[in-house]
């Protein structure tokens, strides 16, 4: 094939937009469903994103009809979508609106659901091209998998002079719970799906912001120089939550904040913060360096003083009294299951030897807030009187993942009067501000690089594997040792994790 | 917020503001470029409303200029809006007598500094934009040849002064169909032989269509009047077969390909404050509309009942 004469890379008025497909969502009437992916789906025909033609299908355990799906897509895009309704653009999504209803475990669905696909090639012109996506529990995996290589829908057909169609995975966190299930995860996707096809998606890396931190990086003079143990002098990621557990108990008892988080976004952040400069931005480049950064990763010496772990307690959070943890519905009273973690992690190599990388997450914290702090050492020496200086803290460069995206630099200034006094201020860049009223949401940009087929925001296996190597040590040593210590409901978590840090001299960042 | 300033000065203009910005928790930061709007009393209205929604998306400081009676007397008169709903302020700034002619000495000390400055004619084209004293402070000159009296010369004026910089709302009203045209090209097709637009008389936006697949495809496309609303159908001859995007309507498209099934797409026909809005999103020369300007020049002209 030759290239589109159409295309021109100085052309940045025409997006990129996807060829004909169809969308098959598994788990339609799942709240992920509802509230993000037809959302996003709807928002990207809006923006004119989805190819002529465009198709999907809902599979799901309810005896509904097409038209009973169209209507739980149309409540959801007149509930969540982020751009405005407009009727056209709803009629055209809607006549590609299909429906299929049945168990997992049922050939005749799936049978059906082949045909359903096949009815949409010759009615809409989709091409024969297939995405999977999976918004199911994990333990459904195999067997939809399975069902799909059963129904010949995993791999397309091959032979015509014509581009071959493709068929692609997508599949969400977690990910396994340790090396091993995710390993296995992998086998049984393997046996069925080229590594290519696969798409893992962490909604955390379609953020803007975080694409911005590779901006902020790569793109500027300003910040890069200082980037390494000459001047950091420690990284804190943090993902706080003001939620509890809510209705997820069976899911995530057992599993806990550092498998649920720490695992995926956390050392996502770490990576993307700590790795060198990428040969390009395309995808093996990016994930090459990825993997590199997760691999120096060391953990620490004494699991038992380098991390900590809590449970909620019973509280006040935000004027709201709520139960602790244990008390939760569908929580045993003994659990062990964390829902706080902080861990210090070294990176061994040039740029970061003796710089630690304090991670922490937890629920039913005081605010919802996810953000990487990069602190600076302290100036060598300050030509003020030890008074002056008393409220000056570190340098900071601060990046706001959500919620009020943005970035805060921190450095001292001095206080308007007669007397030299020193004390920290902030400068702030918010995204809000400076850009679009509403940047577009993680989902849009990752299910259109999904279906474009532009893998670079991605974690590949070797990550997922790469990052349960670091968190399967601590996780076995934590089975062995005591219970979580309990924090009241609305605080900033355990005593263990500030003393973690004291030991060090130093402080999280106040949440 | 509405301050009204009558016969002042820049720097009154200047002070007004950093009041305003201080009273109001600072509003001006995060401003990522200027627009200046030159308009007239009947036009400013739309003009302001469309740039302050395209502010959402890029806030700015809008600047509108309006020139008064030229025989007056010189006398600056200003109106500063803050805080309606966009992010950025607005100054409407109505020049009289012979200041008229010197906007840019208005202008110039009301830019936010070292920050990228658009002006936007709304209305009248002048002859060659990047050599008026507003286009010259400009990245990016934008004008609209569809409202001029006669869309066709305007299109080749624009060419002819055309300097890097420079863009039309005309093109950018394009952006829709050359996606989805280019979108359909990105599947299997024949060789491309040739071509048709169909589109209502006197539409910019169908000639700069019609040149830019011509120099891209660098094959003859025709051009066929129609009823409208714009344009209302490209068909592309290619050696396998025709494809035709369909819009009789206006908002909806049908794509009709040899040996495959009609499909429809939403393609609207999109407000100003929208395609603003795109025409900020960068600000480096668009060479890609130069060639099709450059081309449109080169198209022989359609035989229009009474000329254009």
């Amino acid at each position: 094939m030759t290239t589109n004469p159409l295309r021109d890379p100085r052309d940045r008025r025409i997006p990129r937009l996807a060829g004909p497909c169809v969308l098959v969502l598994f788990g339609v009437t799942g709240d992920l469903a509802s509230k993000k992916l037809l959302p996003a789906i709807y928002d990207l025909a809006n923006r004119g994103l989805l190819p002529p033609g465009f198709s999907l299908v809902g599979f799901a355990r309810r005896d509904w009809a097409d038209m009973d799906f169209a209507q739980l897509t149309h409540d959801a895009v007149k509930a969540h979508a982020r751009t405005p309704f407009r009727e056209a653009v709803w009629q055209q999504l809607c006549e590609g609106i299909r429906f299929v209803p049945g168990e997992f475990a049922d050939d005749a669905a799936f049978d059906n659901l082949a045909q359903t696909v096949a009815g949409l090639d010759a009615e809409r012109g989709t091409g024969g091209n297939y995405c999977f996506y999976l918004s199911v529990p994990p333990k459904a995996f195999p067997t939809v998998v399975q069902q799909l290589k059963r129904a010949g829908l995993s791999s397309p057909p091959v032979g015509g002079g014509h581009r071959r169609p493709w068929r692609r995975v997508v599949i969400e966190k977690p990910f396994g719970h340790d090396l091993a299930s995710a390993e296995e995860l992998n086998a049984m996707l393997d046996a069925v799906f080229p590594p290519s096809a696969v798409f893992r998606i962490d909604h955390y890396l379609g953020k803007e912001t975080v694409q911005n931190l590779l901006a902020i990086r790569f793109a500027n003079e300003l910040f890069e120089p200082i980037w390494n143990r000459g001047y950091v002098d420690h990284v804190q990621i943090t993902m706080a939550e003001d939620i509890g557990i809510g209705g997820r108990a069976g899911y995530y008892d057992g599993i806990g904040a550092a498998r649920d988080v720490i695992q995926n976004h956390l050392l996502q952040l770490l990576a993307l913060t700590a790795m060198e400069e990428p040969l390009s931005f395309a995808a093996e480049s990016l994930r090459a360096e990825k993997e590199k950064a997760l691999a120096a990763v060391r953990i620490p010496a004494d699991i038992g003083t380098d991390t900590a772990r809590g449970q909620y307690a019973a509280g006040w959070q935000g004027g709201v009294q709520v139960c602790g943890f244990l008390e939760e519905e569908g929580i045993a009273a003994d659990s062990i299951t964390e829902t706080y973690a902080a861990l210090r992690l070294t990176i061994d190599n040039r740029r970061w030897a003796g710089v630690p990388f304090y991670l922490r997450t937890g629920k039913r914290l005081p605010t919802r807030m996810t953000e990487i702090a990069v602190m600076f050492q302290r100036a060598p020496h300050l030509p003020f009187d030890a008074t002056d200086t008393l409220e000056l803290g570190q340098n900071a460069l601060v990046i706001r993942v959500q919620p009020d995206e943005g970035v805060t630099l921190r450095f001292g200034s001095k206080v308007p009067g007669s007397a030299m006094e020193v004390r920290d201020v902030n400068m702030d860049f918010a995204y809000g501000e400076s850009f679009t009223e509403s940047s577009p949401e993680a989902y849009e940009r990752l299910l259109l690089d999904v279906l474009i087929g532009d893998p670079p925001l991605f974690p590949r296996q070797e990550e997922v594997e790469l990052s349960w190597k670091i968190l399967d040590p601590i996780e076995e040593f934590w089975a062995d040792h005591d219970k979580p210590e309990q924090y009241p409901a609305g605080t900033r978590g355990p005593a263990s994790a500030d003393e973690l840090l004291a030991r060090d001299g130093r402080a999280w960042r106040r949440l | 917020m509405l301050t009204d300033l009558t016969d002042t000065t820049t720097s009154d203009i200047r002070a007004a503001l950093a009041k305003l910005r201080d009273q109001m928790g600072g509003p001006a930061t995060g401003v990522v470029l200027n627009l200046i709007i030159m308009t007239d009393e009947a036009g400013q209205h739309d003009a302001v409303r469309a740039a302050s929604q395209a502010g959402r998306e890029h806030p700015c400081r809008i600047l509108g200029v309006i020139a008064r009676e030229v025989r007056a007397s010189s006398r600056l008169d200003a109106e500063i809006r803050s805080g309606e709903g966009t992010p950025g302020q607005t100054v409407l700034l109505r020049l009289y007598g012979p200041m008229s002619e010197h906007a840019d000495s208005v202008v110039t000390p009301l830019l936010v500094p070292d920050t990228p400055v658009v002006t936007w004619w709304h209305g009248q084209i002048p002859a060659v934009p990047s050599a008026q004293p507003l286009g010259v402070l400009a990245q990016r000159r934008v004008t609209d040849a569809a409202i001029a009296p006669a869309p066709a010369e305007a299109l080749a004026a624009l060419s002819a002064g055309y300097q890097p910089g420079d863009t039309d709302l005309s093109w950018t009203r394009a952006t829709g169909w050359r996606s989805l045209l280019a979108a359909t090209l990105d599947q299997e097709h024949g060789v491309v032989a040739g071509g048709m637009v169909s589109a209502e008389e006197h539409n910019p936006t169908a000639d700069l269509l019609t040149a830019w697949l011509g120099v891209r495809l660098c094959v003859p496309f025709g051009r066929e009047t129609s009823e409208g609303p714009g344009i209302t159908q490209v068909r592309l001859d290619t050696t396998e077969g025709e494809i035709t995007i369909d819009r009789p309507d206006g908002r909806v498209a049908t794509l009709s390909k040899f040996g495959q099934p009609d499909r429809h797409v939403a393609l609207n026909r999109r407000e100003t404050a929208d395609l603003l809005a795109e025409e900020l999103r960068r600000l480096d020369p668009d060479e890609v509309y130069s060639e099709a300007l450059a081309a449109v020049a080169a198209i022989p002209a359609r035989s229009a009942p009474n000329g254009a």
